[in-house]
């Protein structure tokens, strides 16, 4: 899943002394991809160990806030919650480091929400909001979706498990109360909505998380990508999905929060993982190609535009059985059939330059005009170049076309290219 | 060496030229450098130019000139390989050379360990 957010930030890396004037910091894309504002108090709280200061007001800590700082990580706040940002590998280790064996990442702050069907079943209930074959999603299973609005924008994106008596939905931490509050609106009475707020939710990623999982519980081996299943770790009930948002193998694991710290630790023991933190897990996800909420989509982008349409199964379009009956139907069924006029594409700048949030794209070098921007970039650690993903005009969404970004007043040829950056190793 | 308040460095050679790079612990601050945008060799600056953008894995930075004078001489080594500025920030890694026309801008800047404690 992805870490959501709504406004773009600008954080980075400011120094820790002085205001900054000479070596200062231009606008710059979030250090974590992370977007929401941190405002005037950064939150780099290092090493801090006090928590007699807090204040109600402040930003909410997830269950391992204390091992993070152990760690040595770099807290930011992000989505209301003070985060690991990185840790002392940094973020290009962090990013190498996981695609190359195992990391481990803390998604505490992302909600956890269960369904219950009472006088209706959840699943078809469910389908009311979100464009998805939720009523065709086998028992132990996961799907991805999101959640649309009247004009046929994104919500939120999620994911969408089916335990068999309940649903489980995991959904993006800037966007949770609101998520929460749609699916009460829609849903209540007649199916429960649960918050879950007493666990912590773990994602282990990478090619060795299969071996470091099993020694743990070997029964984790034997899930495929995107089944989920109840797993007893260490003696703790444990909600597995083989899934994560990296492009990786691995699993995300929703742990009682009692226990989470004591599950981190074993999980982190093994020689082949690392903690990671948000800003690798941002790059990481930008290599896979997959969209940052309130970044790569929002309230505007359609699903098709974001060409995220293999995500709107056959059922729930124009000829299918149960086609349509989702917010913003008629928009994203006619995109369907006719295409959208705009689509959300990998760039791949042509010169060292990372092109980042906000870089408007041009036709060419002359042009006034813009035709697109880029709603995410950064340096591909694994590409060893920098990446990006944003919007062109269908007519000029064809991979191998030059288009020009403008970076610090210059026009520097960018092209369009296939996404994945990086081929998924998913256990399929 | 000088410093200045805004993490850069000075060391003055024997012709009198000033080579410039960005202290360790800026270099730590901004996390894995992966471009560089060095100025042109013959260029003049003066103090407060941008004379140097450097991005790292999170995010862009421009450096600011020191002092004004006639770039000498550029490192393309960072250039070509940015991931050496977090190696080496305070020796290999330099960013420029730059002819002076008024060394006593340097004057007022902090010395190592005036340096040490600023960051401290």
């Amino acid at each position: 899943m992805c870490d959501a957010t709504r406004a773009a930030n600008k954080t980075g890396c400011r120094m820790a002394n002085g205001d900054d004037n000479r070596f200062k910091e231009f606008e710059t894309q979030d250090i974590c991809g992370c977007g929401v504002p941190h405002g005037p108090g950064e939150h780099h709280h290092h090493h801090h160990h006090d928590h007699s200061h807090v204040e109600e007001t402040g930003p909410k800590r997830t269950p391992l806030y204390d091992l993070h700082v152990e760690l040595g990580a770099k807290i930011v706040e992000f989505a209301g919650y003070d985060m690991p940002v990185s840790y002392p590998l940094g973020v290009m280790k962090e990013h190498l480091h996981t695609r190359e064996k195992a990391g481990f990442f803390d998604v505490s702050h992302m909600g956890q929400v269960v369904l219950i069907g009472r006088r209706r079943d959840a699943a078809e209930a469910l389908e009311a909001l979100v464009p998805v074959n939720v009523q065709g999603l086998a028992e132990n299973r996961q799907r991805y979706g999101f959640f649309t609005n009247d004009a046929g924008g994104i919500e939120d994106d999620l994911m969408i498990a089916n335990r068999g008596d309940h649903l489980f939905l995991v959904v993006n931490a800037a966007c949770k109360d609101a998520d929460i509050a749609r699916l009460r609106d829609g849903l209540e009475p007649d199916v429960v909505v649960k918050h879950i707020e007493n666990r912590a939710l773990f994602a282990i990623q990478g090619p060795a998380s299969e071996a470091v999982m099993a020694e743990l519980a070997p029964a984790l081996k034997d899930m495929r990508f995107m089944d989920v299943a109840t797993v007893e770790i260490e003696g703790v009930e444990c909600w597995v999905s083989r899934s994560g948002y990296t492009g990786e193998d691995g699993y995300e694991i929703s742990v009682p929060e009692a226990a989470a710290v004591m599950l981190a630790r074993k999980i982190l023991d093994h020689d082949d993982v690392e903690p990671i933190g948000l800003g690798a897990r941002d790059s990481l996800r930008l290599e896979a190609g997959l969209c940052l909420y309130g970044h790569d989509i929002d309230t505007e982008t359609s699903p098709v535009e974001a060409g995220l349409t293999w995500a709107i199964q056959k059922v729930r379009r124009n000829g299918g059985d149960r086609a349509g009956g989702f917010p913003g139907a008629d928009r994203i069924l006619a995109e369907l059939d006719n295409g959208a006029d705009r689509r959300r594409v990998g760039l791949m700048p042509g010169t060292r330059a990372p092109m980042r949030e906000g870089v408007m794209l041009f036709a060419d070098e002359t042009a006034t005009d813009p035709v697109g921007k880029v709603t995410s970039g950064g340096f591909g650690p694994s590409v060893e170049g920098p990446v990006a993903m944003g919007y062109v005009p269908a007519s000029m969404a064809e991979t191998g076309t030059t288009l020009f970004g403008e970076v610090r007043g210059k026009r520097l040829p960018v092209t369009v290219a296939d996404l994945p950056f990086v081929p998924a190793r998913f256990k399929r | 060496m000088k410093f200045t308040e805004e993490h850069e460095w000075l060391r003055v050679e024997d012709d009198g030229i000033v080579v410039v790079g960005i202290t360790e612990h800026a270099a730590e601050q901004l996390g894995d450098v992966v471009f560089v945008e060095l100025p042109e060799v013959g260029a003049t600056i003066s103090k407060d130019d941008e004379v140097v953008v450097i991005e790292s894995v999170k995010a862009a930075s421009d450096i600011l000139a020191p002092v004004d004078g006639e770039i000498v001489e550029v490192n393309e080594t960072i250039v070509d390989e940015p991931g050496k500025v977090n190696e080496d920030a305070e020796g290999e890694s330099w960013f420029f050379k730059v002819k002076v026309e008024d060394m006593s801008q340097l004057d007022d800047m902090m010395d190592e360990a005036a340096y040490k404690k600023f960051i401290s």
